[in-house]
């Protein structure tokens, strides 16, 4: 008996007296075997424009997509000599009969798009300016629906507001504890190896309370949420936006900001205060544990910290607590509401929410800095 | 202007977006009561052309009427008083994923009334029965079936029993039985309720059964190219494109 029929595709060129150039294929041709005959079976074609090409597909076991596209190559071009396909069994005919070679003579060679400086210049300053506006916008929907809510306090749906609050603020609680008690412990030990040079250690716990409750406490701690509810909050708008679910709020007369950005805003501005304390707490509690390995006993600790923390630096923090989470919140649903269509759009939305949210957390940062050292406190 | 028994009136609306048409110059009438189809092949507009039927986007031009309002230049206030008049039942059901089906229902009972709890959950309840949903009240969205969650987005759009229902694509991604179900629910409810129906579709079957009166829309033409009775479009229209849409004829490849 016969051996297994050959799986490999072969390729004969034969220059026949008469002047053709006859291409013998065999085997099978498919996307695995047809690699070895391709760029030879081209070249034979293109060496010699002038002359007749006849290819001989009898021995051609198997042709599927990959062996049309094979014969389509070499019927594609325009030359002297013409070329053709013979002896191809009939059902590997209907398949090739299914193309038109003409149609595909040419390369796909698209230019890229290329537009003058000027118009991209434009284009980029047309796009920030309609983010603008439409933050703009925003800020205003967002004020008026939180104003009504304050006027009515009875149209806030104040069941989404306690779920969101839990979710935002109290499954936030280990992790604000985790990053504010290193951050305690590392802030106490770097300071206090070098202090402890000139006998100063003691003045660490003052560095401590004013650093944790004034300024890390309040910026890690919405630096967390910007991580956590942020981008939580634009993924949950933003996939009721790709499931219609917004469109189904607007179409039912119900305002979308009042229905989803009011109740995270305000959970946010509840939960966030509190978080930023509880930070400050325990960043205060890492630093005494250091403290603790270089002679400072607890009670003393304590002691320098309430004499060198005055309410105002307490209050300081605080206040700017409130602001970050309108911020976070505010910005996360704003995202979430802009999604666009497509299963990248939620993910796209919710790191935009993320960036957005700490780039405005550092800048706002910054401008309270300032505001507090023109006033003094 | 106002036939009394004319609800909808879309006069020479261009559908699109960003000021590019897919639809020019669109004009037709749905009467009270009916079944009426918006029908075409993929792209060619009809979910954006109810998209502007329902104001969530504003067409390119022209003006749509809703039981005599125009929705296209109405203030807030008319807005609001004319989306109270019709219920929307989107493509994929549009429930809200962290509600209950009786949640979902209630919802807009809540918000625009001011019946005690118990009776909100009876009317809710009474929805859901509607559309034989009544053993899942208590369920999420993501625990029922495509079909089940296109019947509940039906519960939520009657809720507050509006005099119109728009709905995209009611039978798209159902098996051939669940939507025949869902045809029949929508013939008894504009039968026994007197609910107007403005579906969007392209599929036969529904068609046939569902609607009174359809428009076909095409994409190349930019425009409606047949309006009526669907199963006399079917036998009676003359036009190639017509027949190729009703008989699922495959148009001969263009030249």
């Amino acid at each position: 008996m016969q051996s297994e029929a050959p799986v490999a595709a072969a390729l004969a060129v034969t220059d026949e007296a008469a002047g053709r150039r006859v291409l013998t294929l065999s085997g099978r041709l498919d996307a695995a075997t047809l690699p070895s005959v391709w760029e030879r079976a081209r070249r034979a074609v293109a060496e010699v424009p002038a002359r007749a090409i006849v290819v001989d597909a009898a021995a051609v076991d198997y042709c599927d997509g990959a062996g049309a596209a094979l014969f389509v190559d070499l019927l594609r071009h325009t030359r002297e000599g013409k070329v053709e396909v013979v002896n191809l069994k009939p059902a590997y005919e209907t398949l090739l009969k299914q193309f038109d070679p003409k149609l595909l003579e040419h390369d796909l060679d698209l230019p890229p798009p290329r537009r003058p400086a000027v118009e991209e210049i434009g284009r980029a300053a047309s796009g920030v300016w309609s983010d603008i506006r439409l933050q703009v916008g925003f800020i205003g929907e967002t004020s008026a629906a939180l104003a009504h809510a304050m006027r009515h306090p009875s149209s806030v749906r104040w069941r989404d507001v306690w779920h969101i609050c839990e979710r935002a603020g109290v499954d936030a609680l280990p992790i604000v504890a985790l990053i504010s008690f290193l951050l305690g412990m590392i802030l106490a030990f770097q300071s206090a190896v070098p202090m402890k040079r000139f006998g100063a250690e003691i003045f660490v716990a003052d560095l401590i309370g004013l650093s944790m409750l004034r300024e890390l406490g309040p910026l890690m701690t919405a630096i967390l949420i910007a991580g956590r509810s942020g981008a939580a909050f634009a993924a949950e708008i933003g996939t009721m936006r790709v499931n219609q679910e917004v469109d189904a709020l607007t179409t039912m007369g119900l305002d979308p900001v009042r229905f989803l950005v009011t109740p995270r805003i305000i959970a946010a501005v509840l939960m966030t205060p509190l978080l930023t304390i509880f930070s400050g707490l325990i960043g205060l509690v890492g630093g005494a544990v250091t403290m603790q390995s270089f002679g400072i006993p607890f009670k003393t600790f304590v002691t320098e910290v309430d004499s060198a923390v005055t309410l105002t630096d307490f209050l300081a923090g605080f206040v700017k607590s409130f602001v970050f989470a309108t911020l976070i919140a505010g910005i996360g649903c704003l995202r979430g509401l802009q999604t666009g269509a497509g299963a990248s759009a939620v993910g796209d939305s919710a790191t935009r929410a993320v960036v957005s949210g700490i780039i405005l957390l550092v800048v706002v940062d910054g401008l309270f800095a300032v505001a507090y050292y023109l006033l003094n406190i | 202007m106002n036939l009394p028994d004319i609800i909808i009136r879309v006069v020479n609306v261009d559908a699109g977006y960003d000021d590019v048409a897919i639809q020019k110059n669109i004009n037709f009438d749905v009467r009270r009561g009916e079944v009426f189809g918006i029908l075409g092949g993929s792209g060619c507009g009809k979910s954006t052309l109810l998209k502007h039927m329902i104001g969530l986007n504003e067409p390119i031009a022209g003006h749509i009427y809703i039981d005599g309002d125009d929705i296209v230049t109405a203030d807030e206030a008319t807005e609001a008083k004319i989306l109270r008049k019709f219920g929307v039942m989107y493509q994929s059901g549009a429930l809200f994923g962290s509600m209950t089906l009786l949640e979902n229902v209630r919802l807009p009972l809540e918000e625009y009334t001011d019946l005690a709890d118990d009776t909100i959950d009876l009317v809710a309840r009474m929805k859901l029965e509607l559309v034989g949903l009544e053993a899942f009240t208590g369920h999420l969205p993501s625990e029922l079936s495509g079909g089940m969650q296109k019947r509940a987005g039906i519960a939520r759009a009657m809720a507050l029993d509006p005099s119109i229902l728009f709905m995209d694509e009611p039978s798209s991604g159902l098996d051939p039985i669940t939507a025949a179900s869902l045809d029949a629910t929508i013939r008894r409810l504009a039968e026994n309720l007197g609910v107007t129906f403005v579906i969007v579709t392209h599929d036969l079957g529904s068609i046939f059964v569902a609607t009174d009166r359809v428009i076909l829309l095409d994409r190349k033409a930019k425009g409606i190219i047949a309006q009526g009775d669907p199963r006399r479009l079917r036998d009676e229209s003359d036009d190639p494109r017509v027949r190729a849409f009703f008989r699922r004829e495959v148009e001969p490849m263009a030249a």
